[in-house]
């Protein structure tokens, strides 16, 4: 379904991209390890149109879409959340995924009839199915910060995407809060039948959910495979995981 | 809205239809300067408040439809309402050109670049004396009979203010309103969810400028002259600190704001020269003591009591 090759991005001579690959077919769930800097955000932000690529390609359903702006991208089906979390801080829950969901159905020109009045059915069942109805009406600056990730996924899923993008979406949160969040992955991948992209440190979380993971390491793929495969891979123990015995002990 | 709020805007709606008949005359034509003030200020908190962008020369819009009105009542033989129609519409012209050239950069650049702009605009009004007056400016603007006396104008003003600020509200709470809070918040978010920020934010700058051309046409109906100041960037200073005292995050505050600064400066001046200092400091004072603006304070000591029990139950 998306297709990603040779990737690069140079920020002042910094290779923060470079050659990167990445494959993943509809209905997976993919997962991008690497250490901190790797560049798994500047990737996804190459995906996603906020920054534009020197190089490579990114196809998407066969459609290049390499350097389109990230709302041309977004209308394609593609929804991501940020790892810093990015929502609209002086509106309430419901109004931020509100506005995701009236910028899908295309009414962000209309200039009379009252917002309050509009697609109020969708954005409540987003907020149901991800666990915020009962604060709709908060203003965002007042939740949690694990709420506020949370809200960032719900606003993804305001523009109904087949492929979602996930950057550390349990990053930060509470233990409980984190087991909550990947029940919700999971759910949208397996109920809804997203394809879903994401990056994540906590690699017991990463080996739980994903299909198949894609290595970087400063910018480049080192690999891309199954768990298996990866957990096993000399480049990767080398560089990332740390000690061979973690292959042994997985098998 | 609630029912108080209802009938708080009724009584004070009737209040100032009658307010001519118990004001001498002088009071009357203040009056009617707050409320074209108020309504100028309620269109760049449109694109201030609400839109997150940092329209420092608004004055230009404001001055460019009075002279637009102005020019169409003197220069053609057409109704009158013709030119205050044009005058709006050429303000909303001016928004677009502004804007298209403005919009690629991002916040205090935009202002800046702005700002230059609208200097330029102002420096062609003080100069083209065969078209504007120069800085003479035009004085005793003919008015058809229905507005000629300061009751008329009152009323003139009152109503196309009241009507101006309802639409205004309208759109802030459309859809287009709600887009237009969200990429003040965060624009990359807003592009993110498929919103084509430039776009959305162009059609907000036309609209303030639209409406400041309103207020500017309604000060030819008051006033019957126009000069050059009304687009000098003392102004459009003026207007921005009447929206942050008033409060940029709220709906009226700036028509408050505008009440506030217009008494006091006409206080001021009666006593000194050096009102552009008082203005400073009263500038200083709110980005200190009111950084949300007066109904900015008194809506967030409101709120909180609603807010902080819910907060504790978690
Ligand atoms: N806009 C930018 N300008 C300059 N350097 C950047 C920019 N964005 C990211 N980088 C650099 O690129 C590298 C990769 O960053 P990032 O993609 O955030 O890594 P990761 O998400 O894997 O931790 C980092 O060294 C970071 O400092
Ligand atoms: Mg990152």
């Amino acid at each position: 379904m998306l297709e990603v090759t040779a990737l690069s991005k140079t920020f002042a001579g910094f290779k923060a991209v470079n050659q990167a690959n990445l494959a993943v077919e509809k209905g997976e769930i993919v997962a991008v390890i690497g250490p901190n800097g790797a560049g798994k955000t500047t990737l996804f932000n190459l995906i996603t149109g906020i920054i534009k690529p020197d190089s490579g390609r990114v196809l998407f359903k066969k459609e290049d879409i390499t350097g389109l702006a990230p709302y041309e991208v977004c209308r394609k089906r593609i929804s991501r959340s940020f790892q810093i979390v990015n929502v609209f801080q002086r509106l309430t829950v419901f109004e931020n995924v509100q506005i995701s969901v009236l910028s899908r159905e295309k009414k962000t020109w209309n200039l009379f009839t009252p917002s309050a009045s509009l697609a109020i059915k969708e954005t409540d069942e987003i907020l149901e199915s991800v666990g915020l109805l009962k604060k709709k009406n908060r203003t965002t600056a007042l939740l949690s910060h694990g709420d506020r990730k949370v809200l960032e996924i719900a606003m993804a899923l305001g523009g109904s995407p087949e492929f979602l993008i996930l950057d550390e979406p349990t990053a930060g949160m509470a233990a409980e809060e984190t087991s909550r969040c990947i029940d919700l992955i999971k759910k949208l991948s397996r109920t809804m039948g997203l394809t879903i992209l994401f990056c994540e440190h906590d690699m017991e979380i990463v080996f739980g959910i994903a299909n198949r993971i894609m290595v970087m390491v400063r910018g480049g793929t080192v690999i891309q495979g199954s768990c298996g495969e990866v957990r096993c891979n000399e480049a990767v123990q080398d560089a990332y995981l740390g000690g061979s015995d973690t292959c042994l002990k997985a098998s | 809205m609630s029912r108080k709020t209802l009938l708080g805007l009724g009584l004070g709606i009737i209040a100032l239809l009658l307010l001519p008949l118990f004001l001498p005359r002088f009071y009357v034509y203040l009056a009617s300067i707050i409320l074209l003030y108020g309504l100028l200020a309620t269109s760049l908190n449109l694109v201030l408040g609400y839109g997150g962008i940092f329209q420092f020369h608004h004055a230009v819009f404001y001055g460019v439809g009075a002279y637009g009105t102005t020019l169409m009542l003197m220069k053609t033989s057409l109704p009158a309402l013709c030119a205050f129609i044009a005058g709006p519409l050429v303000s909303a012209a001016f928004g677009f050109l502004l804007g298209i050239i403005c919009i690629r950069l991002s916040k205090l650049y935009f202002g800046m670049l702005q700002i230059s702009l609208g200097s330029l605009v102002w420096v062609i009004v003080y100069r083209w004396y065969a078209f504007t007056g120069g800085d003479d400016g035009i004085h005793g603007i003919p008015m058809p009979e229905m507005l000629s006396s300061p009751k008329s104008a009152y009323y003139f003003t009152l109503i196309i203010t009241l009507v101006s600020l309802f639409i205004m509200w309208k759109m802030i709470r459309s859809p287009f309103g709600s887009v237009l809070q969200g990429i003040r918040d965060n624009p990359v978010r807003s592009e993110m969810i498929g919103i084509n920020v430039r776009r959305h934010q162009l059609l907000a700058l036309v609209l303030a400028g639209f409406f400041a051309g309103v207020a500017g046409s309604l000060f030819v109906v008051v006033d019957n002259t126009v000069f050059p100041d009304m687009l000098f960037w003392t102004l459009s200073l003026e207007i921005v600190i009447m929206c942050l005292l008033g409060g940029w995050f709220t709906f009226l505050g700036p028509m408050l704001g505008a009440a506030v600064i217009v008494a006091l400066r006409t206080f001021v001046s009666t006593y000194t020269d050096y009102w552009a200092l008082v203005l400073g400091i009263t500038m200083m004072l709110v980005i200190f003591f009111l950084p949300s603006g007066i109904l900015g304070y008194v809506e967030d000591k409101f709120k909180r009591g609603f807010i902080e029990p819910e907060i504790e139950e978690q």
